[in-house]
């Protein structure tokens, strides 16, 4: 490594001579990203170190137990993990039709070239809202249309486990709709961002074979870009099971196992900001071990986000 | 001129001729007394300018956490602290009762404006999920008269840990096995029905925009936001509706031990409001610090003498002379 043989001073095999050694800016720069590493790392042995005693006493039937009742010492997150799955798997169910037709109709040339600027800059703008006011966003809006038309699928559809009453306007469905507006400026960004990348020789050689416009974009565009909305697709499913505080507001925050889209669900990091501040003993312990399931869910997603994106991007500089 | 009063400022002026260059007191804790403490804090410092009382509603776990760990330099908690807890702190630590609330059962049914009545059967039926309507048999026997719509129940509870989930949930547990066994006591249960919100805000906000819901908050926070409440029956049998003089009424009948903790759990009284608790500060013994030890003396003191008039205006009760009495009594040997 160029910072190690810097950090001892020895002078390394390639020195173009326009540099004075020691190099300070290359050090503090290593220095800046290794602090940043460690960083991370400890705030991973800190979250593991205090959950231990929760990991110690429950094992891994902390996972699968149905029940968290802190009144009683009984912990268990297999609700709680369904709520955060299902919240964010729904959410992206609905944002990523809408996202993706955004990304397709922002690349091709449809609309003069200001006004989708415009366009693409408004969406993005959907980013740059906090998150407590998408979640009063809801309460007044989502939750009494959800509240409303979930009564009568209810009605309808109650036969169903899926729409099982009484329905919620708090509810898994309220939190998920709100959810994939979160994460739809993110799939928009980075599939557009692919879609542009894809090189206009790929469109041009389709159109030269007598592709209309729908079948060049549905047979070389969208396959082409597929890993970078794939990527797009991951990264928001990392957000939306991160998300908290829109999701606390929402979700109805009931740890009870239920099929029901119209039912309170709950999600780990909105259990995380509604128990922490009064837990006590084990309870601060079980609440540790969740947040170190949800750290390792949400990198684990975020890694292969990242890793498809990188993929992506290697392939496409190769086409060009 | 009465004798707690007197003996409040014979504590105040000792205290305040130790003070001199501005104190600053942190507390934290309970957020159900919160605005009441606020207001002595801003009233005191009226009538001592020396010293600045800032206090912080981040829950009374984590407050009596705090003042254990020694950052502030009071605390406050809904629930008296445990055994363990006082020899955590190495026997340092003294409650004092400062004020108490009732908590209510707030609901939100369209067409019945006021007046429900709901016994303990109704209502731990409810809770527990056993009735589901709001035109249940066992709602509308108490109800003659009422129009009830045949409504789903949605119960609304506290998603958070907190003091005012402890207390009510002593009480459903004390007068239901049912429930004891379901749903249990403690800051945070899980409830077999219904959804659940952030703080007393939380469910306030649930209970106005949901129809056909019910839920339990403090009784400052109901009134002061006009949800509409529940009469509940008492262990006497009789339907009281909440208000500062039913649960003084409840005060009134119950006594202090010498600890001065003291749960109420069901009141025997004829006119006891059945759901009250006391709220306690938490202060210790000896501080390192002797105009900090004058300060936390004059501030509690002031709370439990001057204060107390204030505490109906937010809802909250009066505390008995007997018990402002004992509650100086404590005080006294802080230093």
């Amino acid at each position: 490594m160029g910072g190690n043989s810097i950090a001892k001073g020895s002078p390394g095999p390639i020195n173009r001579g326009y540099r004075p050694r020691p190099d300070f800016f290359r050090f503090s720069c290593f220095l800046a990203s290794a602090l940043t590493v460690a960083l991370l790392a400890l705030i991973l042995g800190e979250i593991l170190y205090k959950a231990w005693p929760a990991i110690n006493k429950f094992g891994l039937g902390f996972l699968s137990g149905v029940q968290w009742s802190p009144n009683r010492g009984v912990f268990g997150v297999l609700p709680v993990l369904i709520g955060t799955a299902a919240s964010s798997l729904l959410a992206l169910l609905f944002a990523l039709p809408l996202g993706l037709a955004i990304a397709v109709f922002l690349s091709e040339n449809f609309l003069p070239r200001p006004v989708r600027q415009f366009i693409r800059f408004m969406v993005e703008l959907l980013a740059a809202i906090p998150s407590v006011v998408y979640g009063l966003w809801g309460i007044f809006v989502v939750v009494p249309l959800v509240q409303q038309y979930g009564a009568v699928l209810a009605d309808k559809l109650g036969f169903l486990p899926l729409f099982a009453g009484p329905a919620y306007g708090n509810s898994l469905l309220t939190a998920s709709l709100v959810l994939a507006l979160m994460v739809l400026p993110t799939i928009t960004a980075i599939s557009r961002n692919s879609l542009v990348a894809v090189p206009p020789t790929l469109r041009e050689g389709a159109y030269a074979l007598g592709a209309t416009r729908w079948e060049t974009i549905l047979g070389v565009i969208l396959p082409t870009a597929a890993p970078g909305i794939v990527a797009s697709t991951i990264l928001s499913f990392g957000r939306a099971m991160g998300e908290t505080m829109a999701v606390a507001m929402l979700i109805g925050n009931s740890q009870r196992l239920s099929c029901s889209l119209l039912s309170p669900s709950n999600t780990l990091s909105a259990l995380l900001a509604n128990q922490f501040a009064e837990a006590e003993g084990i309870q601060v312990s079980a609440l540790m071990y969740a947040a170190v399931i949800l750290v390792i869910m949400t990198l684990a997603v975020n890694i292969a986000g990242e890793a498809v994106l990188r993929r992506t991007q290697r392939s496409l500089v190769g086409l060009k | 001129m009465n004798l707690p009063f007197l003996v409040a400022a014979a504590i105040g002026a000792s205290a305040l001729t130790n003070l001199g260059a501005a104190t600053a007191l942190t507390g934290s804790g309970a957020t159900f007394p919160a605005p009441l403490y606020q207001r002595w804090a801003s009233d005191f410092k009226k009538v001592n300018a020396d010293v600045m009382v800032n206090y912080q509603s981040i829950g009374s776990g984590a407050g009596v956490t705090q003042f254990l760990q020694g950052v502030t330099d009071f605390g406050a908690s809904d629930t008296a602290m445990k055994d363990e807890e006082i020899s955590q702190s190495k026997q340092n630590a003294v409650m004092i009762p400062a004020t108490a609330g009732s908590i209510v059962l707030a609901y939100n049914v369209p067409g019945v404006l006021a007046g429900l009545k709901l016994s303990r059967a109704a209502y731990i039926g409810i809770l527990v999920g056993g009735i589901t309507k709001w035109n249940d048999p066992a709602i509308a026997k108490e109800n003659p008269g009422v129009n009830l719509p045949s409504m789903p129940i949605t119960v609304v509870s506290r998603s958070d840990g907190s003091g005012t989930t402890a207390v009510f949930t002593g009480h459903c547990a004390e007068v239901s096995a049912e429930f004891k066994e379901k749903v249990g006591s403690g800051k945070a249960v899980t409830w077999p029905v219904g959804v659940a919100g952030k703080g007393n805000e939380g469910v306030t906000a649930l209970i106005k925009q949901t129809p056909g819901s019910i839920g339990y908050v403090e009784f400052g926070f109901a009134a002061h936001n006009n949800l509409t409440m529940a009469a509940l029956e008492n262990k006497a049998s009789n339907f009281i509706t909440p208000s500062i003089e039913s649960a003084a009424a409840t005060l009134a009948s119950v006594k202090l031990p010498d600890d001065l903790r003291a749960f109420i759990l069901d009141p025997k009284g004829a006119n006891d409001y059945p759901v009250v608790s006391f709220t306690w500060l938490l202060v210790r013994k000896t501080y390192a610090d002797a105009a900090k030890a004058a300060a936390v003396k004059a501030f509690v003191a002031y709370g439990l003498t001057t204060g107390q008039a204030t505490a109906p205006l937010l809802g909250y009760v009066t505390l008995p002379q007997e018990v402002v009495t004992k509650a100086l009594a404590a005080l006294e040997p802080v230093k």
